[in-house]
């Protein structure tokens, strides 16, 4: 089987600022990579080029074993890629139906929405998979007005509503409680055995490797190295971030 | 045995979604609407208590129903820019410049539906330019379309030569009774229109992805772009929307007295705003509402005809707009901080 994702020599600048310099970088199948680096390092430019919504300058990529160019937000969605970003991407002031059909609304053959449907579906997944329960929270409730969690659980479902192969985690627990963490490194760990594949970026180096197969390291744009997390203890990878950090080299 | 596990599960699901249903429910999801209705009510009460000469005959009514829509047809596309975050304050120069287009392909032509296709296009050109220079250029659509209302109004000064004209032709055609005649000699076609209009932007905006994505790239363009929403495209199609619906406007208002005027839609601009902004519409994007804009638009033609019922001068009606417009949008930041 191919590699779900693989990044060749690609580099993407915004004016003069370089984010991304040759990188090359692969995520296999059933496999969870933690994405490690400073702010500004070319995390999130590098998994935006993933979901389509930048394009690269230069460099190839493969999805699926197969090249693609010039991919878009819904081309990636299509091909089975979802994201849960940092800001979480939700439209706050809309409802909870909207926003789990953001940018993929149903909708009948001469282009009406399917509301009813809509909602009915985000009822059954808010009992099922988000796991609300209070009566408060409805479909038609403003996702503005739920906590920290309860948005987070918004994305995620969202991103396995529809049935993503490769799940992208943009600093995930980003502003969430211990709980509400420990339940999505729970959720990280289930993609995994549900045979999907994972990109989990975090500042967290904790989280990071708890739930990653491989960590790699990006630094000032460029891949600065990568490491199995049953190679390498959680001390001597730490270590190896501050040198990172310091030198921008691993040595 | 899995199957029927889940099939109850949903059953179920579907069941206690139907069962939240409720009036207070209802009132939560549609308060701003009901708000907005509530005030038409106690608006009406005022004005017949106040001038039960003028608000109680059935006159002022068919006046309403005939004036009004000028400019509330220009103000239901304009509620769908400001909910996706926009604003357009070109369109009542699109209004004379489509007629100027009406005018000068008749005068090439002798056709005056051609000329009134000529306007529609006119206004889609003006449209398509606002969005361009907005999406493309990165221009804030209040800066842009503050320049082409001057570029626009300009043209029809240096096109018309700053003269009038009399459309006395257009009565020989069809398309007169068609756009502004009566029904029963009675009921005037613009009105007809008015809610034609009103009701394809509801089913846009509430029924079709477009509308989707106008409330999202209103509420958080970013977060839309991630998802895959074309933020460009929706952006650009609004501002077509307005070009091609306000240069029907001025047509219709055009049509009405047969005449034409370079100025024609200048007065219409702050009657649109606050009939948008006053049917609850925000000016931070977002949140909005057609119902609500039909009924601000019928408050607003109403004010008008009742300062000068009361006695007022018409001057007062502006300072009245100018209010409405300011209170409004000052709601609107705290009721938006309260959803927030």
């Amino acid at each position: 089987m191919a590699n779900r994702v693989e990044l060749r020599k690609v580099s993407k600048s915004f004016g003069e600022v370089q984010a991304l310099k040759d990188v090359d970088f692969i995520l296999g199948e059933n496999e969870v990579v933690g994405l490690l680096g400073d702010n500004g390092a070319g995390k999130s430019t590098l998994i935006k080029i993933v979901t389509g919504y930048y394009q690269p300058d230069k460099g190839e990529m493969y999805l699926n074993g197969e090249k693609v160019e010039g991919l878009t937000v819904p081309k990636a969605r299509e091909i089975g890629i979802e994201t849960v970003y940092q800001e979480r991407a939700l439209a706050e002031l809309q409802t909870l139906w909207r926003n789990i059909f953001l940018g993929r609304e149903l909708r009948n053959r001469v282009g009406i929405l399917k509301i009813k449907e809509m909602k009915l579906e985000t009822h059954r997944l808010m009992t099922q998979s988000m796991g609300f329960t209070s009566a408060a929270v409805n479909p038609d409730s403003r996702v503005g007005t739920f906590s920290g969690g309860e948005k987070q659980g918004v994305a995620i479902v969202r991103a396995l509503y529809f049935d993503a192969d490769i799940i992208i985690l943009d600093e995930p627990t980003m502003g969430l409680s211990l709980k509400e963490t420990r339940r999505l490194i729970e959720f990280v760990h289930g993609i995994k055995e549900a045979g999907k594949a994972a990109i989990f970026i975090d500042h967290n180096i904790f989280h990071v490797y708890s739930v990653a197969d491989r960590v790699v390291v990006i630094d000032r744009g460029k891949v600065a190295g990568e490491f199995m997390t049953k190679d390498i203890s959680l001390d001597d990878l730490m270590d190896k971030m501050y040198r990172v950090a310091e030198t921008g080299v691993l040595s | 045995m899995d199957d029927t596990v889940q099939e109850l599960t949903e059953k179920k699901a579907d069941l206690e979604y139907k069962e939240t249903f409720s009036l207070s429910k209802f009132a939560r999801q549609n308060g701003t609407q009901l708000g907005i209705f509530a005030v038409f009510i106690v608006l009406w009460a005022v004005f017949i208590f106040a001038a039960p000469d003028t608000f109680l005959s059935p006159n002022i009514y068919w006046a309403f129903m005939a004036t009004i829509p000028f400019f509330a047809i220009s103000a239901m596309p304009l509620t769908i820019a400001v909910i996706a975050g926009e604003i357009d304050l070109s369109f009542p120069s699109i209004m004379a410049m489509g007629m100027v287009a009406f005018i000068l392909t008749y005068d090439a032509t002798g056709f005056v539906w051609l000329a009134f296709i000529a306007a529609l296009a006119m206004g889609l050109l003006a449209g398509l330019l606002n969005g361009v220079i907005v999406v493309y250029f990165g221009i804030p659509s209040l800066v842009a379309t503050i320049g082409t209302q001057f570029f626009w109004r300009g043209m029809v000064q240096v096109l018309s030569e700053g003269s009038s004209g009399s459309l006395i032709y257009t009565k020989e055609s069809i398309l007169h009774p068609f756009l502004v005649g009566k029904i029963g000699g009675a009921l005037p076609i613009q009105f007809i229109w008015l809610l034609i209009i009103a009701i394809l932007c509801w089913v846009l905006l509430n029924r079709t992805r477009f509308g989707a994505h106008v409330y999202l790239t209103g509420d958080n363009a970013e977060s839309a772009a991630l998802m895959g929403v074309n933020t460009r495209r929706t952006r650009i199609t609004v501002f077509i929307l307005i070009g091609v619906i306000s240069a029907f406007a001025g047509v219709i208002a055009s049509l009405y007295v047969t005449f034409f005027w370079p100025s024609l839609g200048g007065g219409y601009l702050l009657s649109t705003l606050a009939s948008v902004f006053l049917g609850g519409t925000s000016v931070f994007g977002g949140v909005g509402t057609i119902f609500g804009t039909f009924l601000g638009a019928f408050i607003i033609g109403a004010i008008e005809a009742a300062t000068v019922a009361v006695g007022l001068t018409g001057f007062y009606t502006q300072v009245i707009y100018g209010l409405i417009i300011v209170i409004s949008v000052t709601m609107h930041s705290f009721l938006r901080r309260r959803m927030e």
